[in-house]
């Protein structure tokens, strides 16, 4: 395993780790404002110092995770649910009718820039963390199809596929059965490069006020409330920031050194 | 080449027609009559219609998208249902800030990633290149308005070499228009650097394995020379549309680096239209966008076609 995979997972499972504990213990309640003691550079009592209402921001940080991952989780997962059947069937149809919708259609969401779309959907339909959700999972749809629909192409010219057929199975349940799980490594890369490009989208439309709304605690609000404080207190500012960085760098090196570590040609050559 | 050209004009026209369509729908099925909202709940029921038919909202939907795309056509954008002015001078002001934003931005990211790609594909495997790839993990990792942030802490506020927001105007001089968008020009820049020095190592490590470069370091080139004349050269090809794509990218992705810096650009137009359900003004602004993407994303293809002519072929 490459240095990579180590500190990629170590980075994303710490975030995790962060998340899921704060369902059962965080320091302090995050939600419980304590105004005397707001401002809090991070000290003893408070590991990431307190807010602007004295909240504990290492339980907020816990908390956010939370938020983020689930927005990042579920986007990713309408991408998959989605994509992946679009791009399998695009495959097993390829040159029909069919395959030419698919793909048209993918290239138009992709020619569409996604962060104005974003806004634009979460403007409209009202901001919070399930438009959010859509907004971000749109675009992970044609990623995966494309993704599915290319792997997919080199494999249907494969002797194990015309054995297949020969059997009598059908396209769909040699997609279900024999072209899937040959793609499924691709997928899990992408999935997780989709995965830390969902928290960087998460983190910019909380920042802008579209993403989970108070009380839910977010890593791009917590920005935005420090943004004016930013001057006396820049831990507020800080450590959300590097919250992010660190989850997205993880999930990133983790995305890396998973193609590499599940990709047999690169791994020969290494050894 | 001809061939290629119409039929990408062809899906181009498609492409704005199908995000036209989509625009129109979603902001249609957005809650709330502009017309009540700008007249409040005690309006009267005359004024209220005198006021839609003033908007042009009395008419069939189908017929006011027709309006609407036809308008643009002719360079009408309709006029804001709040400033009451026309669209299309509110999109022109704006395009002073977020136009020469992005291409400050662009430039930027070129100057510095340029020599890192090509430093670290030199260096292959070496310490310098294994410093140059990870500094670029770190500035993929960093979300820009974030990063924006910390300059204004660093810049603004403990040195003060800039200011922290606003823009001061061109008509103060170059300079002082300059100076107000180096700041969020950075902070745009360094996370398009990293993608971009990345793009730039790996298709000169590409062209770096090519027969060609044997025969240039065989015929005398010394490692430099053959470097820069016949590999940095090769490599430009893909790391142009690279370009091409972050310009688009960079237009758009603007809006939320100007809420950082209160830049009055396209982006906070987008913003107080939002809150001011001006949806003409919003309907319009995010077409013009995704109409610059479209057409940016068409002329780096032509582009490419122009130079490689195995393109041409592919749809």
């Amino acid at each position: 395993m490459s240095r990579n995979l180590i500190l990629g997972a170590a980075l994303s499972s710490l975030v995790l780790m962060a998340a899921l504990m704060s369902f059962i213990w965080t320091p302090y309640d995050h939600a419980v404002l304590n105004i005397p003691a707001k401002l809090q550079p991070p000290n003893a009592q408070n590991w990431f110092g307190t807010d602007h209402f004295g909240r504990d921001m290492f339980s907020m940080i816990m908390v956010g995770a939370r938020t983020s991952i689930a927005v990042a989780l579920v986007a990713v997962g309408i991408g998959m649910t989605l994509g992946v059947p679009l791009g399998l069937t695009a495959a097993a149809r390829k040159g029909s009718w069919l395959d030419e919708f698919i793909m048209r259609g993918n290239d138009l969401v992709f020619a569409f820039p996604s962060l104005v779309i974003a806004i634009l959907i979460t403007a409209v339909f009202g901001a919070g963390a399930i438009n959010a959700i859509i907004a971000i999972g749109i675009f992970n749809i044609p990623v995966f199809a494309r993704i599915t629909r290319g792997a997919a192409l080199s494999l249907w010219e494969r002797e194990f596929i015309l054995a297949a057929r020969v059997s009598g199975k059908g396209a769909a349940r040699i997609s279900a059965e024999h072209i899937l799980p040959n793609v499924a490594n691709l997928l899990i890369v992408q999935g997780t490069i989709q995965f830390s490009l969902g928290i960087l989208a998460e983190a910019g439309l909380s920042y802008v006020g579209l993403g989970a709304q108070p009380p839910t605690p977010s890593w791009g609000r917590m920005l935005a409330d420090a943004q004016t404080m930013v001057s006396f207190a820049p831990h507020l500012a800080l450590i959300p920031g590097l919250a992010i960085i660190m989850t997205v760098l993880g999930l990133n090196l983790l995305g890396d050194g998973l193609r590499d570590w599940l990709d047999p040609r690169i791994r020969v050559a290494r050894a | 080449m001809l061939r290629y050209a119409l039929k990408r004009l062809l899906s181009l026209i498609l492409s704005l027609a199908v995000a036209s369509v989509v625009i129109f729908v979603v902001i249609e099925i957005a809650p709330g009559d502009p017309a009540s909202f700008m007249l409040g709940v005690n309006a009267q029921a005359d004024t209220l219609a005198a006021l839609r038919a003033e908007l042009g909202l009395d008419v069939s939907k189908a017929e006011r998208y027709f309006n609407w795309v036809g308008g643009m056509l002719v360079g009408d954008f309709g006029t804001s249902y709040t400033y009451r002015t026309p669209v299309s001078q509110m999109i022109a002001d704006r395009m002073w800030v977020s136009l020469p934003l992005a291409i400050y931005a662009l430039t930027l990211s070129t100057l510095i990633a340029f020599p890192a790609g090509i430093y670290a594909a030199a260096r292959r495997g070496k310490p310098g290149d294994v410093a140059v790839m990870g500094a670029t993990q770190l500035g993929i990792a960093v979300p820009n308005f974030w990063f924006a942030m910390m300059l204004v802490l660093v810049f603004a506020i403990n040195l003060r070499w800039f200011n922290a927001g606003g823009f001061a105007g061109w008509e103060n001089g170059l300079w002082t228009g300059l100076r107000s968008l180096t700041l969020p020009a950075i902070a745009l820049a360094l996370p398009q650097a990293a993608i971009l020095a990345r793009v730039m190592r790996s298709a000169l490590l590409d062209i770096l394995s090519e027969d060609f470069m044997r025969t240039a370091r065989a015929k005398g080139l010394s490692h430099r020379q053959a470097l820069w004349r016949h590999g940095v050269r090769n490599a430009l090809i893909p790391v142009l549309t690279i370009i091409g794509l972050q310009f688009s990218f960079l237009l758009a992705g603007s809006i939320i680096i100007e809420q950082v810096f209160y830049l009055p650009g396209l982006g906070r137009l987008v913003f107080q239209a939002i809150s001011a359900r001006d949806l003409i003004v919003v309907e319009s602004v995010v077409m013009l966008l995704v109409f610059a993407v479209i057409m940016v994303n068409f002329m780096v293809d032509l582009a490419y076609a122009a130079v490689d002519p195995r393109l041409r072929s592919r749809t």
